[in-house]
Parts: structure tokens; C-alpha cells; sequence
């Protein structure tokens, strides 16, 4: 199967720093990959490339047959490539129903407002927000904000959705409702790229792992060969203590 | 549905004004009528879409002197009013497109260059604009007072029809991505809002009515000069009555301009003197008080008084 998302060699820089250094990446359609490594790896910054937010200096971005590389973010959004921020950027004055419109009305095409409401009130629905469509987005808790953007940008009907640490801030039970959440945007034929801190979530729900150092690729693979591999050990432990680690005999 | 109602009142009861032969109110509904215009037109740039424009006057003036300069070539009135809608309007998408690359002060900044700039230009092209000396539209030969209906009723009419666009505007798709804008602008762009595009016809909303009411202000002084249609209050004016009555919302520009026009007129009759003084602290204590404008504040008591009755 074709590609639905490939980077050829992109490279993103801030005056002399490489956020992001020559990264050469395919995703298939329907995949759910994890995206991890050391804070300042680059991760989001990657996401703000292929989202048009600060296009690559060098390479190309190919998605759905077309090169996006120097396309402007609302044109890519229209495109099918959806993304929820790290913090999180709700129209704070705006009900939650307005907010998960906009992404319906504008990205997802949908002609008329009434209609575009209409089909929030339903993505609210599933993301556990019903009761709470007609209150401003500013009076929601952390958690539920982070449905909310993920509500926001389901309704953007995406091809491809990257959720940039959707679980972050959330106590357990929290991460385990929107895990199961993610499952089910996955089952609906979204392909995901999931950025994450927290190992126990990637690793539960990736069907491959990519890894980013210093702005690199430095691996590509499933979840198991990507723990064993030694530069991943040693980019988030250190070589000394990945030496130790190897030494004593014992995996992470 | 309730907002064209609303309208629909509003433009029978200011109407039947004109039916009055009294110069002074016909003089004081003219001024109100063209304030609102100039309101609701500050308010699509302004308060819906967030971007503080200084640039009310440019258009106005810019409209001014387009008409001006057309019916000084034998053009009828309503040419020279039409076409200063559309150059004012044309030239707002031009100069949209650079200057509201800017955010918050730095727009308010550029914004208010362009009608100093086009004021210098008016001043230094005396063979078209007369310079400094201005220019003298041509004279109605009707009675006084069946002119001063007859301009009350052609600014009224404009009101209507701004506060027309402003009802299709804030119901649709335009003004919803108006307040995504305003909102959260790096936000509305990831969410498919073509942000470049809808700014500028917000910029281009606001120029077009203006510019038709600075026409339509000449052939009703007679005379206009630079020092007169691009003076900067016609830039900060509307901006105080949009803040008066109530940032981006629909009906807020035009109480805002009642309430402004009732405070200019008892403070200019009462304290001629200090009259901008005066006007000034009660404007500061206003804003201060009623943060959120006039609508949103009887709004609120309303509720009040709703949820104690219930």
C-alpha cells in the first residue's frame, strides 16, 4: 500500500539550531505510531511541519499523493491533516459546541453552520463532553479541554491525526478513558501519530515506534525492538548508566 | 429571525423622524445615523475579528474625496457615493493584506498611518483635491428643510443596510470565523480558517460603508477639506461607541452610538469650554464601569431580574 504520509529528508531550523535534522519517515494508511524522545527531540516540532506551522527549511513533505511541503496550514488542515497542541488552544470565550464547529464548518468542509453545529453536539457526545456543549470552553477542567481539542479536531474529519500529548497532566483513570478513546478513532480508519511522554501509553497502544534525538531519527520500529535498542537506551538514560544497564544483564 | 425584527423597528420608528421639519433633530439624526454606520462598520474589524484598526477615518475621507472629486467631473451624486464605497473598499483589501500581517499595537499603529498618509497625498495633489483649500460640493436646489430630510433619510438608509450586512455577517459563516480569529488566531488557521482571507474581508467590511458615508457626509456639508474628513476622531469615535455599547456584538455598536451622540451633544451644549474634557472622564468612567459595553451589561441585569421573577 502507498504511502499517506512521507518525509523525504526534512530538516526544520531556528537560525543556527537543526530542530529537526534531515528525517526521512513513511506512514501507511490506517497505522498507529508513537512518537517519542527526549524532551527538545524535535517531536513537536515535526508536527509543526507537516501542519504547515513552521514549514521545513529542507526536504519534502508528501501527504495523500500531494507535496504539502510549502502549503499554508489552513490549506493542509482542508487536506485532511488534523493536529490537538500540546497546550491546549481552545477559542476560550466560545461554548463548547462553537469550538468543535469550527473545526467542521472550516477544515471539514461542511456547508451549512446549523449542520456543522449539529454535528458537534454529536462529537461531544463521544468524547464525554454532551452535557457540557453549551458552557464556555475556559470553564473546563484540564481533562476535559483536552477532549475538547480532541472533539475539535475529530471534527475536521482527518485522514491523519496527530495528538501531541493528548495524555499529559491526566491521572491514570483519565489516561485509560482516553486511550480507549484513541482505539476508537483508530477503528474508524483515522491514522494516528501519537507523541507521548509516558511509555506504559505508547507502548500500549503503538503498532510501531519511531524515535527522535537531538532533531534525528534514530529508530523505526515495533514497540519491543525499539526498548532493546541501545541508542534509545542511551538517548534517554545516558551512555554511562545504558552501559551499567547492559553490564548487569537486564533490559529496560 | 429576532434581529431582523429588531431592525425592522428600529427603521420604522428612526423613519418616521424624517417626517419632522425641525432642522436640529434631522441635524442630530443625520450625525447618529452616520455614527452608527461607522460603528457597526469599526466593529466588523474591530470587535468581531479582534484587530484594533485606527483606519476608520482614511476611509472616510478616502470616500469623501472620491465622491468629491467625481461629481466635480459632472458625475450624478449617486455615482460619486457608489464608487467611494467600492475605492474605499478596494483599497482597504490592498493595503489589508501587508498590514494585517501585524498584531495588536503594531496594527493599531500602521492602521492609523494610512489616513495620515492619504491625508498628505489630498494635500500635495491640488490640482485634482483643491489641497488645503479643500472642495465645494455642488448645491441641492431644494428648501432646507426637505434637504435635511431627504440626507437624514439617505443616511438612515445606509444605517439599515449596514446593519443588515452586520446580521448576515454575525449569523454566518463569515462572522464565525471573524470570532474564531478574534479568539485564537494560530488555533483558527490548524482549523482550516483561511485566517489571511477572512481578516481581509473583515478590513474590506469595514471600509466599504464608511467610505459611503463620508460621501454622502460632503453632499451634506457642502464642503469638505483634509483637516475635516481624515481628522483622527472619526477613527476614535466609533471605536468608543463599539466599546460603549459592546465589543462584537451585533446591536451594541448602534446603542453606543446613541449614548455617545447624547453625551457629545449635552456635554458640547453645557461645557463648551472643556467640552473634550469632559467628555473624556465620563468615557474613562463608562469603560470602567460597564467594561463590557452597554448590551452585554442590560443583557446580564435582564437575566437577573429573569432568574429572580422565576
Amino acid at each position: 500500500m502507498s504511502a499517506l504520509l512521507t518525509l523525504d529528508g526534512v530538516s526544520r531550523s531556528f537560525g543556527g539550531l537543526r530542530a529537526v535534522d534531515n528525517v526521512s519517515l513513511e506512514i501507511a494508511p490506517g497505522e498507529i505510531v508513537g512518537l517519542i524522545g527526549p524532551n527538545g527531540a524535535g517531536k513537536s516540532t515535526l508536527i509543526n511541519v507537516v501542519s504547515g506551522v513552521h514549514p521545513a527549511t529542507a526536504g519534502r513533505v508528501v501527504f495523500d499523493g500531494r507535496d504539502i511541503t510549502r502549503a499554508k496550514p489552513h490549506a493542509i488542515a482542508r487536506g485532511g491533516v488534523a493536529r490537538t497542541f500540546q497546550v491546549v488552544q481552545p477559542f476560550p470565550n466560545m461554548t463548547v459546541r462553537e469550538n468543535i464547529a469550527a473545526g467542521g464548518a472550516f477544515a471539514g468542509r461542511i456547508a451549512s453552520l446549523k449542520q456543522a453545529m449539529q454535528e458537534a453536539g454529536e462529537l461531544a457526545a463521544g468524547v464525554g463532553l454532551g452535557d457540557l456543549v453549551d458552557q464556555p470552553a475556559n470553564t473546563l477542567t484540564l481533562a476535559r479541554r483536552k477532549r475538547l481539542e480532541l472533539a475539535k479536531s475529530l471534527a475536521m474529519k482527518p485522514k491523519l491525526l496527530f495528538l501531541d500529548e493528548v495524555n499529559a497532566g491526566l491521572n491514570p483513570a483519565e489516561i485509560d478513558d482516553a486511550l480507549a478513546l484513541i482505539r476508537r478513532i483508530a477503528e474508524q480508519g483515522v491514522t494516528i501519530v501519537l507523541v507521548e511522554h509516558l511509555m506504559k501509553v505508547v507502548v500500549g497502544i503503538s503498532e510501531r515506534i519511531v524515535v527522535l534525538q537531538n532533531g534525528a531519527l534514530i529508530a523505526d520500529d515495533t514497540p519491543e525492538a525499539v526498548l532493546n535498542n541501545q541508542k534509545v537506551i542511551e538517548a534517554y538514560l545516558g551512555k554511562k548508566y545504558a552501559a551499567a544497564l547492559s553490564a548487569e544483564g537486564g533490559g529496560p | 429571525m429576532r434581529d431582523w425584527l429588531i431592525l425592522g423597528v428600529g427603521t420604522l420608528l428612526f423613519g418616521l423622524l424624517a417626517l419632522s421639519g425641525d432642522t436640529y433633530l434631522l441635524r442630530l439624526g443625520t450625525m447618529l445615523a452616520m455614527y452608527a454606520v461607522l460603528a457597526m462598520s469599526w466593529n466588523f474589524i474591530g470587535g468581531m475579528t479582534g484587530y484594533p484598526s485606527f483606519a476608520t477615518a482614511a476611509f472616510f475621507g478616502l470616500g469623501a474625496y472620491t465622491s468629491a472629486i467625481l461629481q466635480a467631473a459632472q458625475m450624478p451624486m449617486a455615482v460619486g457615493w457608489a464608487a467611494a464605497g467600492l475605492v474605499a473598499g478596494g483599497f482597504a483589501l490592498l493595503i489589508g493584506l501587508p498590514i494585517l500581517r501585524l498584531k495588536g499595537h503594531y496594527f493599531a499603529i500602521a492602521s492609523l498611518s494610512i489616513g495620515e498618509i492619504l491625508r498628505e497625498v489630498v494635500n500635495t495633489s491640488e490640482e485634482i483635491t483643491g489641497g488645503g483649500m479643500g472642495m465645494n460640493l455642488p448645491l441641492l436646489r431644494l428648501p432646507p428643510e426637505v434637504q435635511a430630510q431627504a440626507f437624514y433619510l439617505c443616511m438612515l438608509g445606509l444605517a439599515v443596510l449596514t446593519t443588515a450586512v452586520a446580521i448576515l455577517v454575525h449569523h454566518g459563516r463569515l462572522g464565525f470565523a471573524f470570532r474564531c480569529i478574534e479568539q485564537n488566531e494560530d488555533a483558527a488557521t490548524v482549523l482550516g480558517v483561511d485566517t489571511r482571507t477572512f481578516k481581509t474581508a473583515a478590513f474590506g467590511l469595514s471600509a466599504v460603508f464608511s467610505g459611503v458615508a463620508g460621501a454622502i457626509y460632503g453632499n451634506w456639508v457642502h464642503y469638505i477639506e483634509p483637516l475635516d474628513v481624515f481628522d483622527i476622531m472619526h477613527s476614535v469615535k466609533p471605536l468608543v461607541m463599539v466599546l460603549l455599547g459592546g465589543l462584537g456584538t451585533l446591536f451594541g455598536p448602534i446603542f453606543g452610538a446613541i449614548v455617545f451622540l447624547a453625551l457629545e451633544e449635552a456635554v458640547w451644549r453645557n461645557f463648551l469650554g472643556v467640552h473634550a474634557a469632559v467628555l473624556g472622564v465620563l468615557i474613562v468612567a463608562m469603560v470602567l464601569f460597564l467594561p463590557r459595553g452597554l448590551a452585554t451589561s442590560f443583557e446580564q441585569i435582564a437575566r437577573r431580574f429573569r432568574g429572580k421573577a422565576a
